[in-house]
């Protein structure tokens, strides 16, 4: 797909570079600098996911068109075991002892729309979008 | 990319750069470690003022390196935290408990001189 | 017989079929070079009559009539400009341009695109003066000016649109940071004393405001009031907590004030343990404690010498 930046995770270095496109792609649609900060910590969170669970996926960023407004869009893909209990998965968070959890919830209150397909052995696409207000 | 570690006084100062990978921190856990025993420093700095990200690993491993140099008996303060990534770190969920942290460098060596003159 | 061609296709054909059809052939390129050249002949009276029929249109009353002529000038320029290369990023800069400088002085949408399409007519009724007599290369002419028109009319109302919104927009930013301020009352200490309605928005703004002034101010401590509150629901009652936590990462201590027993049961409700929050009954209690642990020595008036 065109118009696309997609960025292959293999490793930790990828999440770094996922993120700091993210931030660029953000800026440079006129994001706020909170609200890009709030993007590039989302896509370091499920590039995170993907190097953790699926060994190896693709983030996916793009532009989207609204009718009054722009949009980004964020896709993070594995064919990864996939995710058991996606309902257990949006409940779970952080805890205070840091232990692991995917942290979705964080990951959902950083944007305004997010979406999760997962099938086991299948892999999880999980989807999230942010609005320029 | 490896972080660069000063030494001043009792203190160590680690300044962290803003492409920081998960394999950096680990690193940096390692290396601090190692300094703080080598020079037997009484405190130190991790200084993030360049990162703009801090991610839910990155906020473990600052809490893991906070607690090995505390069963040195060193203390530890981040600084330099910016506002936009306070604000994501809170949205995100994750919270630096039990680390203290203060505004900037001036404000970090202040708490760790202040700290090592009145042990609590 | 050597010739230089400079108009090929056009001399060709009048040799061939006559002055007319040479006309007709000529591509659209080469009639609208004519066009911008009979535009900057007449630069003078066109924008002077354009100036006229703004007056007499009743529009862009806001601005006085020197203020008309200078602004028309430019946007003449412009206009030639955009027909000229076809390009319109020159006329959008423009356009933004002028938007922001007349949007301040109450010129309204409407205003412009009427001021645009008035030009667009000028410049047609006078094409029209000038090749009445050859119907056919007028009406070439027109088909040629027709959509370049449009399509810069279009141009500036949308330039002014957006800027009108981008405008909007930093004023009501403007005055929600008016009208939530962050006070510095001493060194090192910072006051955001909160009243009324907070809706998530305003919660957001304000976190980010008071983050930015304990960066600015390098406060270490913050007392937020919240006496002015009346309620609070879950939702605003977690932004709390959170510019909280976030002004502890910023190494400042906070300290709310002015909780009512309704909002300290929602903050409990959203499980929180208000144990953690250093909270004290009112404001000016509050501040006593930020200066203690400032380390400033608080006296009683009576006693101070």
């Amino acid at each position: 797909m065109d118009n696309e930046i997609q960025v292959p995770i293999n490793s930790d270095q990828d999440i770094v570079a996922a993120r700091q496109k993210g931030r660029l792609l953000a800026a440079a649609m006129g994001f706020s600098p909170v609200d890009a900060t709030l993007i590039a910590t989302a896509i370091s969170e499920l590039a995170r996911n993907i190097v953790s669970y699926a060994k190896s996926g693709e983030i996916r960023l793009s532009v989207i068109n609204g009718s009054v407004r722009q949009g980004i869009r964020v896709v993070a893909q594995d064919q990864g075991p996939g995710i058991f209990d996606i309902q257990q998965a949006l409940r779970d968070g952080f805890s205070t002892s840091g232990s692991l959890g995917l942290g979705l919830p964080g990951v959902k209150r950083l944007v305004d729309e997010f979406e999760i397909v997962s099938e086991k052995n299948r892999g999880t696409t999980v989807t999230a979008q942010k609005w320029k207000p | 990319m490896e972080v660069p570690i000063l030494k001043q006084g009792d203190f160590l100062i680690a300044t962290v750069q803003a492409a920081l990978t998960d394999a950096d921190l680990l690193h940096l856990r390692a290396a601090l470690l190692q300094q703080v025993v080598r020079c037997r420093s009484q405190g130190v700095i991790v200084d993030v003022t360049s990162l703009d990200v801090m991610d839910s690993f990155a906020s473990r491993t600052l809490r893991e390196i906070a607690q090995m140099i505390h069963l040195r008996g060193a203390e530890t303060v981040i600084v330099g935290i910016q506002p936009e990534v306070a604000f994501a770190m809170v949205q995100l969920g994750i919270k630096l408990e039990d680390v203290a942290t203060a505004l900037d460098l001036e404000e970090g060596l202040a708490h760790l001189k202040q700290k090592s003159e009145s042990p609590t | 017989m050597a010739r230089i061609d400079i108009d090929p296709v056009g001399t060709q054909v009048e040799e061939q079929y006559g002055a007319a059809t040479a006309e007709r052939t000529k591509p659209a390129s080469v009639l609208l070079s004519e066009l911008v050249s009979h535009l900057r002949d007449n630069r003078t009276q066109l924008r002077e009559e354009w100036a006229r029929r703004i007056t007499e249109a009743q529009l862009l009353t806001a601005m006085t009539k020197e203020e008309i002529f200078a602004e028309a000038t430019s946007v003449y320029d412009n206009y030639v400009e955009a027909l000229e290369t076809g390009t319109f990023e020159a006329l959008q800069a423009y356009a933004r341009n002028l938007s922001e400088r007349i949007i301040p002085r109450g010129v309204e949408t409407h205003e412009v695109v009427g001021i645009v399409l008035l030009l667009r007519d000028v410049l047609a009724r006078s094409l029209f003066a000038k090749y009445h007599a050859d119907f056919t290369k007028l009406n070439r002419i027109l088909d040629a000016y027709e959509p370049a028109a449009n399509r810069i009319a279009n141009t500036v109302a949308v330039g002014f649109v957006q800027e009108r919104e981008r405008i909007i927009r930093e004023q009501q930013e403007a005055i929600r940071e008016l009208s939530t301020p962050v006070l510095q009352v001493r060194e090192r200490l910072l006051i955001l004393p909160i009243i009324g309605v907070i809706d998530p928005q305003r919660a957001r703004q304000l976190t980010e405001q008071l983050l930015r002034g304990i960066r600015m101010n390098r406060a270490k401590v913050v007392v937020i009031d919240i006496t002015g509150v009346a309620a609070m629901d879950a939702t605003v009652a977690n932004h709390l907590v959170q510019t909280v936590e976030a002004s502890r990462l910023l190494g400042a201590t906070v300290i709310v004030t002015g909780l009512s027993p309704e909002i300290a049961q929602t903050i409990v409700n959203i499980g929180v343990d208000l144990g953690k929050m250093n909270t004290v009954g009112d404001l000016q209690g509050g501040i006593e404690q930020a200066e203690r642990l400032l380390g400033y020595k608080v006296v009683p008036f009576g006693e101070a010498r």
